[in-house]
């Protein structure tokens, strides 16, 4: 299990990496390695030449701007996961980064090189697409930017052309004081989810849900916001949630039509499986969600 | 090994593409021309003769190779050698203390048990050195956690975990 | 785990027995450890296969042009490159008559491949890289054959035949009988209740962490062949080797060096142990091959694919009065290890339970896979689920305990030693010979609190969680001989070394053997050297599996060190003037009665018990021992201080023991988390507490995998599916939890340490306890009864039951 050979560039600037891209023929990105590296050893990848965006010091970063978070597209994982103001503005991230992989494959991954190789079971695109995020996306033609409800085109394929890098990620963070989840089902700690939820809510003042976002992965092609679910949450009353008994919340009857998504059937996992624990997870997710809002939920020691 | 898909499509260049790479392993300088191809491990292992550090998937799971590299804890078999250029690396072979007694970490394992055939111990404990040096008291749950990227077939964890615990309160202790 | 290890005893403590930190540790922990690959030959060659995609496939050609044009490429071999001697199949390892069509490995396939993985020629180039390269290049012409994947269905009429060669897939058959079946399932005789059900258990690798390694080196000015080999049984290589190139016995050395993990996989001896032998003999280079692990998921050999349909006749109390059954064994491609495997499931069904009356039919069958052979356990968590299982199902029908049931039916303690009825492995009857069984399960019982669960189980209720508990038995035949020798040796430096032909892949024989060795000579394990798994060490030896070595090698060792202690006496005896000896009173026994009253051995010296100052150390001793030219021996000496015992047990030993499990279902997801888990076992005199809580904690970690983790997916083309770390689940630190122990001792009347072996038990009932638990969470979750029948049992099939 080793890689075929290749031409290797370390380009030190965006710039010059889509020129590069353009140029040169059969030619892969890599960013921090944990899915094209294994891809390579196995050589289901075999590339020409290989771009390393390791050396582009611009791709990196974290800043909060006119209340949108920007992320570059090589800030690793686990920056991310440890990141004051994404703990503060995006704690729906943070979540889910403890589910993604372990430290070692978090210290080196990146957001980018997770959105671009796009596998439909990963947590960060569903957590992007949850967030309403931006990507903003390079050429040898310039800048453009995609809202990531537009970026995936089925399994692990992206709206990226074969002269494009991701930069990076922006999106509009949600008020202190809402309500967060991710929830998953994998076999085992840091595996990609068999079925996951994130779910975000905004309570009114009578403490009634006046705005959600329920997004689903591992079920298909890709993460799928649940809008059906999203809709019915509008006005429900969280008052009776601190007391009710998990699997009563009223939250699973809302969560049905997570049920009726397009899911994968596989030998390891069922289609009707992979339906039913997305409604079961998207209830959790809304559960602890709700709980937050309303600052009831007894949060874990970190 | 190949998947047969891929037979048909081999390209091999005619010439190597060489690099050369400087760096430093457990404190001490090495430079070697390198194929870019290589993975850090195998460089580690046979251009560098530090063969402490295992090679067990060679794809990103098993945690057997795990180094730190500028600190943080990596797979190797997920690494380019090319890629470490300047980089401090550091492996098992640097783990002891200076005058070559073990550390309290390594200690700490042997007492507990905490290798059997001590294959995935290279990456056991590189992990768990970074670790121990972000947490300095954490819960069972916490370790179990750090090393849920290392397999182990051999112990069931158990001596690892509890290595990891009495390592981290003696590393306490000994703090003034 | 119980208390840290300690470098040597708690003062006035035996080094057998004690907790004491391993001396393999500083090497490993530092990374000065030996693994093959870690060793680099001048000139050495890497070699890597070209392996057939196909599950069955007939070989039309074979074009290496493009592969040899490659710069860096040395050779590509194929069958008929091979050495003459080679041209032939690797010797199957135990034949067995009832085998039809005993088919082992070619060392490179010949005109067939039979499994996915099947190797088919071998690149030799100057890296690794490079020969994989070269892999893609070989052009191999196959006329694909239709292949079999499902054991059951190839005993169809009309399936396809996994080798060309055979008639049908019905490989071997077997019966095995005992009592009067047929009375105790008569209802006119007493069979109240007739309990029935078909069980099936996955396969899966060993999966040890470090790969398959090889290593060989020919030195033709010699004639000497050296292979370096991450495996379990170096003298089986030996033979091997020795068959398959026509060599000089005397001129093959096989060495394991520090081996990461094995678990059965590597006591095989595979078609690339001869290709790697036979390249080195060819190319005049050192050959080194080390398996990566998609080869280890293709090739390796793996365990545990069986169906089994069986039948349990109880009287109205309960007490079983018979078993009949029929099993089903996927025996993949070939046979390396003969019908070991099944042959062992069967026989260790009855367990800790009286069984009057046993029938069994036992059907080997061909399939194009990967062989099947011992994986850690080896047969038994098959026989110990389907009886387990079948138990269960009992009580549910009775309405009966599940303890209560088994408690009924337990070999008493007074019944030892106890005949079961079979033949046993090792050709002597099963007979028990010590344990107390109704102790062990109800130690196990009390610790996990089993009265007291109902109550747990209602207040889990009360907030949505629903709580499983069970419990399993087995009782494990270990310690197999015939034999694995030891020589202990006095060094002319004082210290001493232990040669054994058993290889550790992580046990810690070296401390074992060393604990035993420093009690009969009065020195520090730090003062022993052991020198295991090397050929030229020791001229026989067998191997390490069926957790065999402490019984053989632990015994040769004692035994030896005896013999040697009585040497140091008596030849210091002279030198300090203290009586005349004559060295045949010293006998194997180690007792010299009056030498042992008059000198004592202290720190490597032996002195005057009655003037301490006076004293020789064991170099002087040594020295005088292996003798100066032309000077005589004292009358009563004799060469060297050394002594080789090959210690041969009568029979096997008989191990036992109780799992006990608590845990949670999530019924939504099928996930289960583990609350407790209670071992309680009986393994003969511990010679290392702490390093026979690793093995039964580590054990349980594997048998967990196999529970609900671990499993090999093949389609209905044999195409091996689960063939990453990412599709085939190992249990990892945070899905195994810590097993609390409890330890009985009854020793072993067979061997003169008392020990029974420690290696499997932990593996053997987890499959067949958390099922069970998982059954007993969910049972009143569905209006019909609940009984789970597969090993593993996965999330999604709980779900689909609970909602079928």
């Amino acid at each position: 299990m080793k890689p075929s050979a290749f031409q290797y560039h370390r380009p030190a600037s965006v710039s010059e990496a889509v020129q590069l891209l353009a140029t040169l023929d059969n030619a892969k990105l890599l960013a921090g390695g944990q899915s094209l590296m294994p891809m390579m050893n196995f050589r289901a990848v075999m590339a020409d030449h290989v771009i390393d965006l390791n050396g582009i010091a611009e791709l990196s970063g974290i800043s909060l701007r006119d209340g949108r978070l920007h992320i570059g597209a090589m800030t690793r994982q686990r920056d991310i996961e440890h990141s004051p103001l994404v703990a503060e503005h995006c704690p729906l991230l943070v979540e889910a980064y403890h589910q993604v992989g372990h430290r070692q494959t978090r210290n080196r991954g990146t957001l980018g090189g997770s959105l671009s190789h796009f596998d439909p079971a990963s947590e960060q695109p569903a957590c992007i697409l949850a967030m309403d995020g931006m990507l903003v996306i390079q050429s040898p033609r310039g800048q453009r930017e995609l809202p990531m409800s537009a970026f995936g085109q089925g399994i692990m394929s992206t709206a990226l052309e074969h002269d494009e890098v991701l930069v990076s990620i922006h999106f509009s963070v949600w008020p202190a004081g809402h309500g967060w989840a991710f929830e998953e089902f994998a076999r085992r700690h840091g595996d990609f989810a068999m079925a996951g939820a994130a779910a975000l809510l905004e309570l009114d003042a009578a403490r009634r849900i006046q705005r959600a976002v329920v997004v689903v992965c591992g079920l298909g092609n890709g993460p799928v916001r649940v809008s059906a679910v999203e809709q019915a949450l509008i006005g429900f009353d969280t008052a009776a949630l601190a007391s009710a008994k998990p699997g009563t919340t009223g939250f699973e009857a809302l969560a049905a039509p997570a049920s009726q998504l397009e899911a994968f059937d596989d030998p390891h996992a069922p289609k009707e499986y992979r339906q039913r624990l997305a409604a079961t997870m998207v209830a959790r997710a809304l559960r602890r969600a709700a709980l937050r809002a309303r600052g009831e939920f007894q949060e874990l020691a970190a | 090994m190949n998947s047969p898909a891929v037979h048909a499509a081999g390209v091999t260049p005619n010439a190597p593409d060489m690099r050369r790479v400087s760096l430093r392993v457990n404190g001490k300088p090495y430079s070697a021309e390198v194929e870019s191809r290589t993975t850090l491990v195998d460089f580690l292992r046979h251009s560098l003769l530090l063969t402490g550090t295992h090679v067990g998937c060679e794809h990103g799971v098993c945690g057997a190779c795990t180094i730190l590299i500028d600190g943080r804890s990596a797979r190797s078999c997920l690494t380019l050698a090319v890629q470490v250029e300047g980089c401090d690396i550091t492996t098992i072979e640097g783990l002891a203390n200076a005058d070559g007694s073990l550390s309290i970490l390594q200690q700490a394992l042997s007492e507990k048990h905490g290798l059997q055939c001590g294959f995935c111990t290279p990456g056991m404990l590189t992990t768990l050195s970074e670790f121990l040096r972000d947490h300095p008291a954490p819960s069972e749950q916490q370790v179990r956690e750090a090393i849920s990227g290392n397999l182990c077939r051999c112990t069931g964890y158990q001596g690892i975990v509890e290595a990891a615990l009495l390592a981290a309160s003696r590393i306490a202790a000994d703090r003034p | 785990m119980t208390a840290a290890a300690r470098p040597s005893p708690e003062p006035g403590h035996a080094w057998v027995g004690s907790p004491i930190q391993r001396l393999e540790d500083h090497a490993l922990l530092t990374g000065q450890g030996h693994f093959v690959d870690d060793l680099h030959l001048p000139g050495m060659l890497h070699a890597c296969f070209v392996r057939s995609p196909h599950a069955h496939a007939r070989i039309r050609g074979i074009d290496r042009q493009r592969a040899l044009a490659l710069p860096g490429v040395h050779a590509v071999l194929t069958w008929a490159d091979l050495p003459e001697a080679a041209r032939k199949r690797v010797p199957v390892l135990l034949p067995n008559p009832a085998i039809r069509d005993p088919l082992n490995y070619w060392v490179l396939a010949k005109d067939e491949v039979v499994y996915v993985g099947d190797p088919v020629a071998m690149v030799l180039a100057e890296s690794r890289y490079i020969a994989e390269d070269a892999e893609a290049l070989v052009e191999v012409d196959y006329e694909v054959l239709p292949a079999v994947s499902h054991a059951l269905e190839a005993l169809q009429p009309a399936a396809p035949r996994a080798h060309l060669s055979v008639q049908d897939n019905l490989a071997g058959k077997l019966n095995m009988a005992y009592g009067d079946v047929a009375a105790a399932f008569d209802p006119a005789q007493g069979a109240a209740h007739v309990v029935r059900e078909t069980y099936w258990q996955n396969r899966g690798a060993a999966h040890a962490m470090e790969p398959r390694s090889y290593l060989a080196r020919h030195d033709p000015a010699t004639g000497e062949l050296t292979y370096w080999k991450a495996g379990q049984a170096p003298h089986l290589d030996r033979k091997n080797i020795i068959e398959l190139l026509d060599w000089n016995p005397e001129k093959v050395r096989v060495i394991h060096p520090d081996v990461g993990g094995g678990f059965g996989g590597k006591t095989i001896f595979y078609s690339e142990d001869g290709a790697v032998c036979a390249a080195a003999v060819l190319t005049g280079r050192p050959v080194k091959w080390i398996e990566d692990r998609r080869e280890h998921f293709l090739t390796a050999t793996q365990e545990r694919d069986q169906w089994w349909e069986i039948e349990l006749a109880l009287d109205d109390q309960a007490r079983i009065r018979g078993v009949r059954l029929v099993m089903t064994h996927d025996n993949g491609a070939y046979f390396p290890w003969g019908i070991i495997t099944p042959y062992i499931a069967v026989t260790t069904v009855p367990g800790p339970y009286v069984v009057p009356a046993m029938d069994i039919d036992l059907r080997i069958v061909h399939t194009n896979k990967s062989p099947a052979t011992p994986v850690r356990g080896a047969g038994r968590p098959q026989g110990v689920f389907a009886m387990e299982r079948i138990l269960d199902k009992a009580a549910q029908q009775l309405g009966l305990d599940r303890a209560e049931l088994r408690r009924r039916n337990l070999v008493q303690p007074e019944q030892m030693p106890y005949s079961v009825g079979f033949i046993y492995r090792d050709g002597k009857p099963v007979r028990y010979d010590s344990g107390d069984y109704p102790a062990c399960q109800a130690s196990a019982l009390a610790a996990i609190d089993w009265q007291g669960f109902a109550q747990r189980k209602a207040a889990a209720r009360a907030e949505g969680r629903l709580l499983g508990i069970a419990l399993a038995n087995y009782v494990e035949g270990t310690g197999l001989g015939p034999f694995e020798g030891a020589t202990v040796r006095v060094q002319q430096t004082g210290r001493v070394s232990i040669f054994t032909g058993a290889s550790a892949q992580g046990q810690g024989h070296k401390t074992t053997l060393a604990q035993i060795c420093a009690d009969q000579l009065g020195i520090a394990i730090s003062q022993i050297d052991v020198v295991l798994a090397d050929t030229a060490g020791i001229s026989m030896g067998i191997g390490t599996f069926a957790s065999r070595i402490v019984v053989n090698a632990g015994s040769s060792t004692l035994l030896a060190a005896r013999a040697v202690r009585s040497k140091l006496l008596a030849l210091a005896a002279h030198e300090l003037g203290v009586a005349a000896v004559s060295m045949g009173d010293a006998g194997l026994s180690g007792a010299v009665p009056g030498l042992e009253q008059a000198l004592e051995l202290v720190d490597g010296s032996v002195r005057l018990r009655a003037d301490p100052q006076r004293g020789i150390s064991f170099a002087a001793l040594a020295r005088i021992a292996q003798a100066m030219p032309g000077f005589a021996f004292p009358e009563g000496v004799s060469a060297g201080l050394e002594d080789t015992q090959y210690f041969s047990p009568a029979q096997s030993t008989y191990c036992n023991g109780t799992h006990a499990v608590e845990l949670e279902v999530d019924p939504a997801s099928g996930g289960i988390r583990i609350l407790r888990y209670v071992v309680a076992h009986d393994s003969g005199k511990l010679i290392n507490p702490l390093l026979v809580e690793g093995q039964v904690q580590g054990g349980v970690a594997h048998g967990l995998g196999n529970a609900w983790l671990e499993y090999m997916h093949y389609d209905a083309q044999s195409q091996p599916l689960t063939t990453t770390f990412a599709d085939y689940l190992l249990p990892m630190a945070t899905d195994v939890p810590r097993v609390e122990m409890i330890h009985l001792e009854s020793p072993s009347p067979l061997n003169p340490l008392g020990a029974k072996g420690a290696g499997e038990g932990g593996t053997i009932p987890a499959a067949a306890v958390i099922v069970s638990a998982v059954e007993d969470a969910l049972a009143d979750q569905v209006a019909d009864r609940l009984h789970f029948t597969t090993s593993p049992l996965l999330p999604q099939w709980i779900v689909q039951r609970l909602h079928a």
